[in-house]
């Protein structure tokens, strides 16, 4: 059953440097109750497209296509309709625990706050509920003077505050950005199995990362993101085995776990994307028609798709 | 926003260098007959009490409150620049020392103590300028240094410093112009306010002497004719307001641009 | 906190005897010889060498520099600061009769530079580029640019001579004290107002806003409950060192309106060449500056929790 589909999706940026082409023309669905990976380098638009979903874009952006959820668009919903998504029904777990907590206000109350808005309790309850979900991570939140402003907690505390805000309210989705990005072995073992306790539940999840480890731990599908675009997209054992995209297999040919072998080239500029199939100046496969037309998604195995023109039998 | 404010001020030291083209009477010339006449086609202005042209003592006003401004901003830009220079780059004692000094300037009812410097040592332009130098390089110097301290850990100067490059040629020829950019963006914001505080100097008595036209001190002349003859205050500080306003919009166009804060958005 | 309010109050102390040096100097500054401007002061401009004599033993100037001034030290303590040399009066009791006029006119001032100020910057902020951010903005730049002097000559010229609706100078009821405030707050409110735009623009550029965004919380709720109480923090820092320059300001205004408050104390101590109450002014109002920084230092302290509970 699907849940969230993105269909036909564009997002461009108007910057003074051009227009940054983030998101182009992509089409995903995420099924209920599912953990949906979204891997790919740093700069392809990865969150750009949790952003989307969430409709946190900044004014500078150009969206078309649609985002359908429980039978609506979300890109033509109300801004007051949006809110009442936001946190509730689709939550965000964002990056950089550093930054996106609030440092004049205490971590039990961004997580209380969000479950009064939404479950409209009042704000002794809603304290409670916070401070609950705050210890089933393992954070103490009574202590005196500890553990009650963002800056005197640890990383990986600080993660599990996120993670704690984004679940507060049982949304049906979770969009995870980077959940693990520069924490340390022992913090990200931790981490993952605090997300793997939250897939376990009737919730499906988005986690974004580049971290193709944990995307192997976590995800029952993964869908590789190249440039604004899916280009393959399978459950996660047949990705890891038989990866289809010439892209795929180089980055896990890139794994210190493989060959540890690097892909040729950089990562294409956004504002000044190559013609055909995006990868192609990179591809060592690459064919005349690759370089002039944008392939389809083309279903090589049981529900496995590859967006490459090495499969298109015509 | 910044082309007005360069507009602006280029008008204004324009007028003050053509000052005795421009100028349709002698600015120190009496007329005690047309005195405290209001604005007319001989005198667009009008006079003030001993008959002189008020445009022309605005004219000539120009040259000393820029000229007034300039020195001071000069003197405490370099004696900032200096002192933040030698702060950042030794560090250890000389640092702390400066620093302090700096802590306590903030601390310091500095305005205060320029008044009362100045009217200790006497009446003025002199006065003035050392007055308001001593309790204004503290600005500078802070920000060089913090610049200083970000630049000095860059691998240009350790390349100079393991050449054998003197320190102070390593401080003046390598690290200066990397951090006098917000100094500049300072200096200019510095002036418009160092005019202010300088005719409001004047209006008290403590900077200008008679008969010289300085737009503060003609500001207080008109104080006494405020009834009969509002035009004597008018029209000096309407002249003091666009000079400072010019100041203050280059300074914040230059502050701006400098913002190291791009607009762009961040794509992951 | 602690450890920082601490650290402030030893900065403190380091000032006012930094100050105290200085005021103390201020007579020696003087271009001629301090027992001579003093027999002079008291005695007219024809003094004979013996009163001059006669006036440096009684003020002690024939003793080395240090220990006259630690004896000076000694009498401020004793809340001794002289005679003026005007009125004869001591200097102390002069002061004091005239501070509250001078705290009543600068804390007017402050807190309409703060309510101005304040609503008006987050307004600009969060509704860039509109209307009232451009027409804030404007007069902003407008009364940054202003001499607070010709402003109040204005405001007298329209509302006091013009339009009678207010009294010219003095002080009495609020009437009295409308004109001086607003003079003394325009300047005040138009950087006041900049800074909290500026940074209320910062922080809304911030993580943790797209993270309050995120979970449905309306724009008004992350302008007042997130995003001010951060903004506010450059502002209040700024207010301390505001309070220096406003009674430094205050000393041109005070003169204007005739407000028997320090300021005016001082201006007409310096044209009347009394070195005693010039002293004693400067000492008293630097002590104020000093004392009110520490203040907002405390508060800033208690408003910024990465002070206020330090890094466990």
């Amino acid at each position: 059953m699907t849940l969230l589909h993105a269909k036909n999706l564009t997002a461009h940026f108007l910057t003074e440097e051009g227009v940054v082409k983030a998101i182009n023309k992509l089409d995903l669905e995420i099924r209920e109750g599912e953990t949906l990976g979204l891997i790919g380098e740093t700069g392809c638009g990865k969150t750009v497209l949790g952003l989307s979903i969430m409709r946190l874009l900044p004014r500078n952006v150009k969206i078309e296509g649609g985002i359908l959820y429980g039978g609506n668009d979300l890109l033509k919903l109300s801004e007051e309709t949006m809110r009442g998504i936001r946190g509730k029904e689709i939550a965000l777990i964002p990056q950089n625990p550093s930054t996106s907590l609030n440092p004049v206000l205490k971590v039990g109350g961004q997580i209380s706050e969000v479950i009064e808005l939404h479950q409209g309790l009042k704000r002794g309850k809603a304290w409670q509920k916070a401070i609950e979900l705050l210890k089933s991570y393992g954070l103490n939140p009574s202590a005196k003077g500890i553990t009650q402003y963002p800056h005197q907690l640890s990383r990986g505390m600080k993660q599990r505050v996120l993670i704690a805000m984004g679940i507060a309210c049982n949304p049906s989705l979770i969009i995870a950005d980077e959940p693990t990005k520069g924490l340390d072995a022992i913090v990200r073992t931790q981490v993952v199995e605090s997300l793997r306790e939250l897939s376990s539940e009737k919730r499906a999840m988005l986690l974004i990362t580049h971290d193709l480890e944990v995307a192997f731990a976590l995800c029952d599908r993964i869908a590789v993101m190249y440039a604004g675009g899916i280009i393959e997209l399978a459950p996660t054992a047949s990705i890891f085995n038989s990866p289809g995209h010439p892209y795929t297999r180089g980055l896990l040919n890139s794994l210190p776990s493989r060959e540890l072998k690097p892909i040729p080239g950089f990562s294409p500029s956004l504002i000044d994307l190559p013609q055909g199939c995006k990868f192609h100046p990179r591809c060592g496969h690459c064919i005349e028609i690759c370089r002039q037309n944008y392939p389809e998604m083309i279903e090589t195995e049981k529900d496995h798709y590859v967006r490459c023109f090495l499969y298109d039998k015509s | 926003m910044a082309m007005v404010g360069i507009a602006v001020i280029f008008l204004f030291i324009l007028m003050a260098i053509f000052a005795p083209f421009i100028a349709p009477h002698d600015p120190l010339e009496q007329n005690i007959v047309e005195r405290l006449s209001s604005p007319s086609t001989e005198y667009p202005f009008g006079t003030d009490d001993l008959g002189r042209c008020v445009l022309s003592r605005v004219i000539y006003g120009a040259r000393i409150s820029l000229l007034i401004a300039i020195a001071i901003v000069g003197i405490t830009t370099a004696v900032g620049t200096v002192l933040g220079l030698i702060s950042g780059y030794y560090g250890g004692i000389i640092d702390e020392v400066i620093m302090r000094a700096v802590d306590v300037n903030i601390a310091f009812p500095g305005l205060v103590l320029a008044i009362v410097l100045a009217s200790i040592l006497g009446p003025g332009f002199l006065s003035l300028v050392i007055a308001l130098s001593v309790v204004g390089w503290i600005g500078y110097a802070r920000v060089i240094r913090g610049s200083v301290l970000s630049v000095k850990e860059k691998e240009f100067v350790e390349a100079a410093k393991a050449l054998g490059v003197g320190d102070w040629r390593i401080m003046f020829q390598h690290i200066l112009p990397n951090v006098i950019a917000p100094v500049m963006v300072l200096a200019m914001l510095t002036m418009g306010f160092t005019i202010l505080i300088v005719s409001g100097f004047s209006f008290l008595g403590l900077g200008a002497q008679p008969p010289t036209p300085e737009w503060g001190y003609m500001l207080n002349e008109g104080r006494s004719f405020m009834r009969t003859a509002p035009h004597l205050m008018i029209f000096p500080g309407l002249a003091i307001i666009m000079t400072v306003l010019g100041f203050n919009l280059l300074g914040d166009a230059l502050r701006d641009t400098m913002d190291p804060r791009l607009k762009r958005v961040k794509i992951e | 906190m602690a450890r920082y309010i601490l650290k402030r109050i030893l900065i403190m102390l380091v000032v006012l005897f930094v100050v105290s040096v200085v005021t103390f100097s201020l007579i020696h500054l003087a271009p001629g010889d301090p027992a001579t401007l003093l027999a002079m002061a008291r005695y007219g401009v024809e003094v004979t060498p013996e009163q001059i004599e006669w006036v440096g033993r009684e003020m002690g100037f024939d003793a080395p520099i240090h220990a006259q001034y630690f004896i000076w030290l000694g009498h401020v303590f004793h809340g001794d600061l002289g005679a003026s040399l005007r009125t004869d009066q001591p200097v102390l009791s002069e002061i004091w009769l005239r501070l509250p006029a001078t705290l009543e006119l600068v804390f007017a001032a402050m807190i309409i530079g703060l309510i101005v100020a304040i609503p008006l910057g987050v307004i600009s902020a969060t509704r860039q580029h509109s209307i009232i951010d451009n027409a804030t903005m404007i007069g902003a730049l407008i009364g940054v640019s202003m001499p607070g002097f010709w402003l109040a000559l204005l405001l007298i010229l329209v509302f006091s001579v013009h339009l009678g609706w207010l009294p010219v100078c003095g002080r009495g009821g609020v009437e009295h004290l409308i004109l001086p405030a607003i003079t003394l707050g325009v300047s005040t409110a138009a950087i006041n107002m900049r800074v909290m735009r500026s940074s209320m623009l910062e922080v809304l550029r911030q993580d943790y806003i797209l993270t309050a965004r995120a979970k449905g919380l309306s724009q008004r709720v992350i302008t007042y409950r997130h995003a001010l109480r951060n903004a506010l923090i450059p502002v209040v820092t700024l207010t301390g060192i505001q309070f220096g320059i406003t009674i430094g300001m205050a000393v041109i205004i005070e003169t204007i309106f005739a407000w028997e408050g320090i300021g005016k104390l001082l201006v007409d101590s310096i044209y009347a060449r009394d070195f005693t109450m010039i002293q004693g002014c400067v000492l008293c109002i630097s002590a104020l500056v000093v004392l009110s920084n520490l203040l907002v230092d405390i508060l800033y302290a208690y408003l910024d929790p990465q002070i206020r509970y330090e890094n466990v």
